[in-house]
């Protein structure tokens, strides 16, 4: 099981790169959104899988009557995807003010910041 | 648990049942502080001219909590909290040791200091949009970063200062800073990511969080049994990253210069310093033998971002652009000592963060001075008549100059003669001599700063300034609130440049910290070990009247003393 997940970790990689890859914003926020699922996944799968036995005591037991699955994986992944999700939102929002203002999403066009033409410094006194 | 009470539950197995002292309350007091101020500043939105005082106030608050706790550490060795008293490996245990306490309370009076300076620059505009309450929180998780003992924990720290420092950078909404915005955000985020995947690869290999207790698992297995070798050089990625060392610093020069010269200075100082102690803390202390794989590698990182940020730096027209190359030279060298790993080594890297924190914010807020003189002209060939216009200017950032320089008697000289002589020890000759040819490439860059915005009479084209503009002169309020912060910070890089030798032991006591991390342990699992050996003897006691009691026939129901 943790090896067909692995794989799918894998091809949630390799989409996430490759749209960040590439020249728009749009896709490279969507290579984000992807990213940080995957990044869910793989701390999930590195957690250990294990089917359908929750981590629950039983009565009048001090521990589990067998092995249980991981419950700090998933507490990790739902903080991480809180974060992620606020940071998606922000990024939206930032990548179409950045188009508003600069009329494009194509980031080899946005060279307000550092300008292709800039002036060379002063050689001499 | 509520609805458990048919059976006893045995809270002694799983939690410190010492109670915290009040003393160690103050681990904690640096994030309640911030936290609670941004807060209290929110709630205050229609009042935005107290913004600023508080802050300073708040900010003063965590000098003074950060100086305590420091002061502490160089007397007692490394102290922790465990959050809600959970045994260690399982509770968030917040550890402060030399160089996180040294590293806090360098950020904080860094803070404070742009915090005086932004009264003069911030507008009421940029107050209304939270421009003080995203200092704050920034500072939290500035501070829970360097005071965390927790792995996780400091992926969430770095994403709330991440966040801060997105708010900080787009208070204007300006064109050049929704730009420079957008490449610093997705890159950050990136690298904040990449952290979070490594610390999933780690958590899968080794099964643990806590620091203290990877870095002791990581020393008992047996060699080939975690894949350190992708895990240390996942970290590096990352870390470097954030650091802004060479292949991955190109976001640095494209932000730093488009958001106020209060917000670049700030970022300047401690941002990429975030990283750097990220990269020390995982390579040198949690995984001692990744740092050693890597060692060569990390050499050639160190060597190509100092000579790449002091080439930068020259070939910069606009000032905050050279001065962003210049945070990552200063990177560069910060790594030198991660890259040599001997006692020596990790000081000089230390004090290398120290002074490129002190020196970077006040060169931004020194050239801010300048800025509001002439009006807002950033490129070299434009600026002229510093000098003229305020001497005292001239002189502070003179001395900016020759500690970003390296040269005595400034704070950056130390570090980087313990980073050269601690490289030459260890056979890393052109290691040295690349810290020796950056600092050189440097002083031409800055030289060239100071000769034409102060020297030069006025800017290129005029007749060394008698047909140029007279700058403007600053009103006596603002004059005191943007000069104080940086004579103070001019002040400090002074007095360790001239008596080096408190911050010098400090550095030295985190880096022994750091390499014979047996006094961490101790710090982190000291009261687990005791608990255990508490409740080992009561046991035997215990289990020693039994056994008297029912050979006397006399069998009572001990289950109550429980």
């Amino acid at each position: 099981m943790e090896g067909v997940l692995s794989i799918l970790v894998g091809i949630f990689f390799a989409v996430s790169i490759y749209l960040m890859m590439s020249r728009y914003t749009i896709r490279i926020m969507l290579g984000v959104a992807a990213l940080s699922n995957a990044v869910n996944l793989l701390i999930f799968t590195s957690g250990r899988l294990m089917r359908e036995v929750p981590p629950i005591i039983p009565e009048g037991a001090s521990v589990p009557a067998m092995p249980t699955a991981n419950p700090l994986p998933q507490a990790l992944i739902l903080t991480a995807i809180v974060i992620s999700f606020s940071f998606l939102a922000f990024l939206l929002v930032l990548a179409y003010r950045a188009y508003q203002e600069l009329g494009t999403d194509d980031i080899t066009q946005m060279r307000v910041a550092e300008p292709a033409d800039e002036d060379l410094p002063p050689v001499s006194y | 648990m509520a609805g458990n009470a048919d059976h006893a539950v045995d809270y002694a197995a799983g939690m410190l049942m010492a109670p915290t002292s009040l003393a160690d309350w103050l681990i904690v007091a640096p994030s309640l502080i911030t936290i609670i101020g941004g807060a209290s500043l929110v709630m205050l939105r229609y009042q935005a001219k107290w913004h600023g005082y508080l802050a300073c106030f708040y900010l003063a608050a965590l000098v003074l909590v950060d100086a305590l706790l420091l002061s502490r550490v160089m007397v007692e060795g490394p102290i922790t909290m465990t959050m809600g008293r959970w045994l260690p490996p399982f509770g968030i245990t917040l550890v402060v040791d030399a160089l996180g306490g040294l590293m806090a309370l360098i950020a904080a009076i860094v803070a404070l200091a742009v915090c005086v300076y932004s009264l003069a620059d911030i507008s009421v505009t940029s107050t209304r949009f939270g421009f003080y309450p995203a200092l704050l929180w920034m500072m939290t998780g500035i501070t829970g970063s360097f005071l965390t003992g927790d792995i996780f924990n400091l992926y969430v720290w770095f994403e709330v200062m991440l966040i801060s420092s997105f708010g900080l950078l787009i208070v204007d909404g300006e064109r050049i800073q929704l730009d420079g915005a957008m490449k610093y955000a997705v890159l950050n985020l990136m690298a904040t990511t990449l952290f979070l995947v490594t610390t999933g690869y780690l958590y899968g290999a080794v099964g643990s969080l806590n620091m203290a207790d990877i870095a002791l698992r990581l020393r008992e297995m047996p060699e080939g049994a975690a894949p350190m070798g992708t895990i240390a050089t996942l970290y590096l990625l990352a870390f470097s990253m954030k650091a802004a060392a060479f292949p991955v610093n190109f976001w640095l020069p494209a932000s730093y210069h488009t958001p106020k010269i209060v917000v670049s200075a700030i970022f300047a100082g401690l941002l990429t310093k975030v990283g750097v102690y990220a990269l020390i803390r995982t390579l040198v202390l949690v995984m001692p033998e990744g740092r050693d794989m890597l060692s060569d590698l990390i050499a050639w990182i160190a060597a190509l971002t100092m000579i790449v940020g002091a080439i930068g730096a020259l070939a910069q027209n606009d000032v905050r652009r050279t001065f962003g190359f210049l945070v990552v030279g200063g990177i560069g060298s910060s790594m030198v000592g991660v890259a040599v790993g001997t006692q020596d080594a990790i000081t000089g890297a230390i004090l290398y963060a120290v002074n490129s924190i002190l020196v970077m914010t006040a060169l931004y807020l020194a050239f801010g001075i300048l800025m509001r003189k002439n009006g807002g002209k950033v490129n070299l060939a434009d600026l002229g008549g510093g000098y003229r216009a305020s001497s005292w200017l001239s002189i502070l950032f003179l001395a900016l100059v020759f500690a970003a320089s390296g040269l005595p008697p400034f704070s950056g000289f130390w570090p980087k003669m313990v980073l050269v002589e601690s490289s030459l020890k260890e056979g890393y000759g052109w290691l040295a001599f690349s810290v020796l040819i950056s600092g050189f490439i440097t002083t031409i860059a800055m030289g060239r700063v100071w000769a034409h915005a102060f020297w030069r009479g006025g800017p290129i084209g005029t007749q060394d300034g008698r047909d140029a503009a007279p700058l403007y002169t600053l009103s006596e309020i603002v004059r005191r609130r943007v000069f104080v912060p940086v004579m103070a910070l001019v002040a400090m890089i002074v007095y360790i440049g001239v008596y080096p030798s408190p911050v010098f032991s400090v550095s030295q006591y985190g880096a022994a910290t750091l390499l014979k991390p047996d006094q961490y342990f101790d710090a982190v699992f000291g009261p687990v070990r005791a608990q255990e050996k508490e409740r080992a003897e009561a046991q035997a006691v215990e289990g020693h009247r039994l056994n008297e009691a029912s050979e006397n026939g006399a069998v009572q129901n001990s289950e109550g003393a429980h």
